[in-house]
């Protein structure tokens, strides 16, 4: 069996000798380097662009401007929940009268090198005039607001209106109501490495595309429709990639830009996007505003909640579409069966960098929100947390268990799950039923501890279909072609474990093959946490397929029914003896022998989404003096049905919550008044290193394997992310329960801890 | 992200690279370790016609131990003065500051001419030596001069070095015995720039109390501050945290910082008083214990 | 590129001597990427912070983009390239990262390895908290460093103890993280 066994990455050993090849790796004869001249402003009219200096200077290749572009060129279609209405706010690949954000491309410049196109760059003289920037969703929708896309007529883009029985009914029985405000702050992906692509015309004509990943195939279909020309004569190969996490793999104007530079040059065109572009140019993420109201009874009972949000878009929209406000919506009950539930979601447009997906879209920015209001409940009735959630779990005996709002245009229907078993694992590792007892002890000796929960539900395998083609080689190997992308997240590995287990072979003889257009002949990709689930099932039916042609052979050979045979080890066995009774290369041989194509393919198709779920604990200590906090224990339990590699389940894991963590206390895409990104480099976007993250605890479970698909998985990439900013705010809420704090915004800073206990514990009378 | 170009030269003598100064002006930049400037450049926020290496000048790097001082050349790097054995055993706050600079691949590179003449007021090095009355000596072709920290460090990045002048060495003079050192500082994440940063040197008296001490302050201003009005309070008592405490809380009305994106003024305050407690108590305790 | 400012250098990686020609502004990154070939060493911020393009130079961890390849003339360098046995075996850092499943994308990886090489060097034995500051220069994105620092921790010890992780003939190689329960 492979399948449940942590075995080590096939990935690897190129990745730890410097054998990788990114992108920015390959050079091709005659190559030369493109760079991006972007808007330094906000929000201003282009008068005029002088480009006579730059294509003046030696090594200088071309440049080109907006007006250099195809007349007839269409700006970039949405991919996901694409929506009539926002067409008229899609981005072009350069912009030619208006820029909207900083950071938006205005002219392309090739040269020999990017040291050159730099310079090149420098001597671009661009005439603007400024107009006032909007940085604010609610200046945005103001009625005095200039509107950035006149044609859609408002800044507010588009409302999403979902709701599932009558708030407003249940709210008027509610003895208890409360409204709060709560604000996510803007922060992305921002994988290791920077975006890239080369793209060069080959001998027979056809453009070749290195770089593209995540939705190889969808990317080849939408580069073919912007240049007008068939995709047959397009080829996309996935190169490897340092990281994906939701903004890289989208096509962004580069993504047009690139190629089409290469078709006019005739020479091989590379572009690598250096850290400061990328922190304005590629997604961002996240920034929500929450308006709740929330309804309940004596015992914490949840009737009813009303949840208006305003969702910063950007300045255009990307190829997200509507997908990030839609699942904030979508996914925002969690493990609650709430019985009255409202969601008014603004869709709206400001100056700043457009926005996509981020690791765990809409249910970080919701879980963050629900399990805060779960404390504050807790706090206001003085109950336990712990017992406020388990009062409004949905039972197993629930399940499946429909929502009642909607998200990618399915209803969510939850598949399976047990979700008070799970709070009662976490509470028991955790400790919790003695923290008061250690809370006090700590406390007499002047230290300040609080441990914090947070419950959610994540979402994977979204369908509608995902292809996979096996084929058994020569010596036995097997190739295994799929539709998924490889963004670092150990997929290869675990489709050779699927087709391995099936096959009875080990895991080592299966080549993965993905993300090349000409060779993989389609496929959805990887986003959405969809790969183990959707990729991974067509590739168990896709070898299963193969295994049963083998062993039909194997019957006639033995002269026993081929339901009692199966392959173990390279071996044809007898089923009820486990006795061997042949090499499987003597029957791959026969097989050859006969001329029978030992290859197959499957497309998996699935309609509905499996829902994983977990739960996050946190348990810090505060320096009172300064306010900073430290993560003495940090605790995660995922039931994902079915961890196909339990090593790689735990990076995922452990990787997500480095990014929670981040969201929860360090990054923040921050902009001034004038649109303005005030944290665009490194040393002001605090990625946690190593001292920052705690060791983290984790508990896989599989007790609630999905139905939906053959494996039983669920996947596993987003669970880490999603839930450490409110399991680290109900900590610290819960150390400083004395202090008159409420933690309703991110990230959390020490300034606002400090400040909380400067001001001293709140006394009894006003209380 | 690529720097503009550049003319390159290397020189291997202080008087070559004090002529070729002289021969391009303005127009020229030292580079030591290049982990400020490299940067800068790269993202063409600094462009230089002309760039002077001086990390060949050997006789720049140098660490140099006599009854009265430790000298240390402009050239040495910071690794080499976290890493030597003498440092460590005179004056180990240089020791224990050093090891707060960035991280080891920073340290590899960056010298200690290039950290003082960059002039963060975040920095340890600028701190450091204000706390331990430090001069800095610079060279031109026509004369050196030896500077106190005072008389060198102006404001925000700025100091009173000349355009023709190279930052030749540092010169501590050798505390005396009785004396403990403590550097302490706040970041949000390890290894970047403080946002509040205090070191300070305590002597003690042969009964325990206190015959000098010294605060210094980063992150508040300009430049280092100083707070004798504050030490000075100390002297002739024991340094027992309420003593301690009692002079720390006055800070907050000698020091006014500015915002910035990373922490408001008054956090700023607030961390340089808690920050100057710790580090008082920790010098003098560690004096005592060299006493002892 | 200005042809007129063109220096040659000379400088040794992983043992063998380069020679080339570049303009004085090329970052060392970039000499190592595009005039050597030697890609295996990555470029993530240019401006210091991440590590990915950490080298070892003169027996020092330096960032490659915080120097000029002019700067390296005459130096010593070493890159993940130069890791291995030329006969391609492991070091024990490599296998303990393979083990430990210290890497997912690998962009961090060449420059993370590089930092630990020269840490372990200099401290053989260390213990959790001292790899944690060890590595902290180098910034991942994917791993949030756990197995990174259980992969510097076995990598000790196989150093330690000269010997290299378990032989890898055989298929499966179980190793023990992904605490699994069911209950
Ligand atoms: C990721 C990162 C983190 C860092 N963290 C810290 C930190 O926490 N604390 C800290 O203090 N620093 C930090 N630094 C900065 C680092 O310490 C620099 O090395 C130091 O500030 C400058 O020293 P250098 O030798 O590299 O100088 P360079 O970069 O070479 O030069 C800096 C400036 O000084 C001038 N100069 C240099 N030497 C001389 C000389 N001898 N005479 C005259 N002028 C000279 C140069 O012309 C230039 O203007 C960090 C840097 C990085 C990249
Ligand atoms: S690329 Fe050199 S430190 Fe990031
Ligand atoms: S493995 Fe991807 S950045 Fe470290």
């Amino acid at each position: 069996m492979t399948i449940g066994t942590s075995v080590k990455r096939i990935e690897d050993p190129r990745l730890i000798t410097g054998k990788g090849q990114y992108v920015g790796d390959i050079k091709l004869h005659d190559q030369c380097e493109a760079v991006i001249v972007r808007s330094p402003h906000a929000h201003a009219n282009i008068l005029r662009i002088d480009t006579e200096k730059a294509k003046q200077l030696p090594e200088v290749l071309m440049v080109m401007t907006g007006w250099d572009l195809p007349k007839d060129l269409s700006p970039i279609p949405m991919r996901l929940a694409p929506n009539e209405a926002l067409t008229k706010a899609l981005q072009f690949p350069l912009a030619k009268d208006k820029v909207r954000y900083v950071g938006e491309p205005v002219v392309l410049i090739v040269a020999t090198s990017r040291y050159t196109a730099e310079d090149a760059a420098d001597l671009i003289d661009v005439t603007y005039e400024s107009l006032a920037p909007i940085t604010d969703v609610h200046t945005a929708i103001q009625s005095d607001t200039s509107v950035l896309h006149p044609e859609i007529g408002s800044n507010d883009l588009f409302l999403i209106h979902s709701k599932k029985g009558s708030v407003n009914e249940e709210l008027k029985k509610c003895p208890y109501v409360i409204e709060e405000d709560l604000y996510v702050q803007r922060h992305s992906g921002i994988p290791l490495e920077t975006r890239g692509l080369l793209a060069v015309v080959q001998e027979d004509k056809r453009l070749t595309v290195y770089g593209p990943t995540k939705v190889v195939h969808f990317n080849h279909q939408i580069l073919a429709r912007l240049l007008k020309i068939d995709s047959q004569n397009i080829r996309f190969i996935e190169t490897d990639v340092g990281g994906g996490f939701g903004p890289r793999g989208e096509f962004y104007p580069e993504d047009y830009l690139i190629p089409y530079a290469a078709l006019r040059l005739g020479r091989p065109v590379k572009w690598v996007e250096d850290r400061l572009e990328h922190m304005v140019a590629t997604n961002h993420s996240r920034e929500q505003k929450h308006h709740v109201v929330v309804g309940f009874d004596e015992s914490g009972r949840i009737h009813a909640l009303r949840d208006e949000i305003f969702v910063d878009t950007g300045a255009y929209i990307r190829t997200h579409g509507i997908t990030v406000p839609v699942l904030t919506q979508g996914m925002f009950p969690g493990p609650y069966d709430f019985h009255a539930l409202e969601f008014i979601t603004h869709v709206v447009a400001t100056n700043k960098t457009p926005t996509g997906t981020y690791r765990g879209p809409g249910r970080f920015e919701g879980t963050f929100v629900r399990e805060r209001i779960i404390d504050i409940i807790a706090k206001k009735l003085n109950l336990d947390p712990t017992v406020v959630r388990e009062r409004n779990l949905i039972k197993p005996e629930q399940m499946p268990y429909t929502n009642g709002i909607s998200a990618l245009g399915q209803v969510v229907e939850y598949d399976s799950g047990d979700y008070p078993q799970i709070l009662d694992i976490a509470r028991n590792a955790m400790e919790w039923n003695q923290f008061a007892e250690r809370k006090a002890l700590a406390a007499a000796e002047g230290k300040i501890i609080g441990l914090g929960f947070a419950m959610f539900v994540e979402k994977s395998g979204l369908g509608p279909w995902e292809f996979c083609e096996v084929e058994i080689l020569e010596k036995g190997d097997l190739t295994c072609k799929t539709g998924l992308a490889d963004v670092g997240q150990g997929v290869k590995t675990a489709l050779a474990q699927i087709c391995s287990d099936q096959l009875g072979i080990p895991y080592s003889k299966v080549t993965v093959i993905h993300g090349d257009t000409d060779v993989v002949e389609k496929g959805n990709g990887s986003f959405a946490t969809r790969g183990t689930v959707v990729g991974g099932s067509a590739a168990w039916y896709a070898s299963e397929a193969l295994k049963k042609k083998l062993l039909l052979v194997a019957a006639e050979l033995l002269h026993l029914p081929a339901e009692e045979l199966d392959i173990k080890n390279q071996l044809i066995i007898h089923i009820t003896n486990q006795q061997c009774l042949c090499q499987l290369e003597d029957i791959i041989t026969e097989c050859r022998k006969r001329g029978i194509e030992l290859r197959e393919k499957y497309t998996f198709s699935i309609d509905h989404m499996s829902y994983p779920y977990g739960i996050h604990a946190a348990e810090v200590a505060i320096d009172s003096e300064t306010g900073k906090i430290k993560i003495e224990k940090y605790y995660i339990a995922y039931d994902i049905g079915k961890a196909i590699n339990p090593l790689l389940v735990h990076g995922q894991l452990v990787g997500g919550m480095a990014q929670g963590l981040g969201g929860a206390l360090f990054e923040e895409l921050r902009y001034d008044d004038n649109g303005q990104l005030i944290t665009g480099s490194f040393m002001d976007y605090l990625i946690p290193s190593s001292m920052e993250m705690p060791e983290v605890e984790i508990e896989i479970l599989e007790n609630s394997p999905s139905p939906l698909n053959p494996l039983g998985v669920k996947g596993a990439g987003e669970g880490g992310t999603v839930a450490v900013a409110p399991a680290i705010a109900n900590a610290i809420i819960n150390a400083l329960d004395k202090y008159p704090i409420e933690i309703t915004s991110l990230p959390i800073r020490p300034e606002v801890i400090r400040d909380a206990i400067k001001k001293g514990p709140v006394t009894n009378e006003e209380e | 992200m690529k720097p503009a170009v550049f003319d390159y030269y290397s020189p291997s003598g202080l008087e070559e690279a004090l002529s070729l100064l002289d021969e391009f002006g303005y127009d020229a930049k030292i580079m030591s370790g290049g982990q400020s400037l490299i940067p800068m450049m790269n993202m063409r926020l600094a462009r230089p016609k002309v760039v002077i290496d001086i990390s060949k000048i050997d006789e720049l790097n140098f660490i140099n131990i006599t009854d009265s001082v430790i000298q240390i050349g402009g050239l040495t790097r910071h690794f080499q003065v976290e890493e030597s054995k003498e440092i460590g055993e005179i004056c180990p706050l240089l020791t224990e500051g050093m090891k707060l600079i960035g991280h080891s691949q920073i340290r590899s590179r960056g010298t200690i001419g290039g950290s003082v003449v960059h002039a963060d007021p975040t920095a340890e090095l600028p701190v450091m030596l204000s706390t331990l009355g430090a001069t800095i000596t610079l060279a031109s072709s026509e004369e050196y001069r030896t500077l106190t920290t005072d008389e060198f460090f102006m404001t925000y990045l700025t100091t009173t070095i000349e355009t023709n002048e190279i930052l030749v060495s540092i010169e501590i003079p050798i505390p005396p015995a009785n004396t403990g050192f403590a550097i302490d500082e706040f970041t949000l994440r390890k290894g970047d720039f403080a946002i509040v940063l205090a070191a300070a040197s305590v002597t003690l008296d042969d009964e325990g109390r206190v015959k000098s001490a010294t605060l210094g302050l980063g992150g508040v201003d300009g430049v280092p501050v100083i707070l004798d009005e504050i030490t000075e309070e100390l002297i002739g008592h024991f340094p027992d945290s309420d003593t301690i405490s009692e002079c720390c809380n006055r800070i907050g009305d000698l020091v006014d910082p500015e915002p910035d994106i990373h922490a408001s003024g008054e956090y700023r305050k607030d961390l340089c008083i808690t920050y100057a407690k710790r580090v008082l108590e920790r010098a003098a305790e560690k004096a005592a214990n060299r006493k002892g | 590129m200005t042809q007129s400012n063109l220096k040659n250098i000379a400088l040794t990686v992983n043992g063998k001597e380069y020679t080339a020609s570049v303009e004085p502004r090329m970052l060392l990154s970039d000499v190592l990427r595009d005039e050597l070939g030697l890609t295996g060493t990555h470029v993530g911020c240019e401006h210091g912070i991440c590590g990915a393009c950490t080298v070892i130079m003169d027996g020092r961890p330096v960032r490659s983009c915080l120097v000029y390849g002019v700067q390296a003339d005459q130096a010593k360098v070493q890159t993940v390239e130069g890791l291995a046995d030329p006969d391609g075996g492991l070091h024990p850092l490599q296998e303990a990262f393979w083990e430990k499943h210290g890497l997912q994308c690998g962009f961090c990886t060449p420059g993370m390895l590089m930092s630990a090489c020269h840490f372990l060097e200099q401290n053989p034995n260390p213990n959790r908290e001292e790899i944690r500051e060890g590595i902290s220069g180098n910034l991942c994105r994917c791993t949030g460093y756990q197995n990174i620092v259980d992969a510097v921790e076995l990598a000790a010890e196989l150093l330690s103890k000269n010997k290299k992780c378990d032989d890898e003939s055989s298929d499966l190689q179980v190793v023990q993280t992904g605490r699994k329960v069911n209950v």
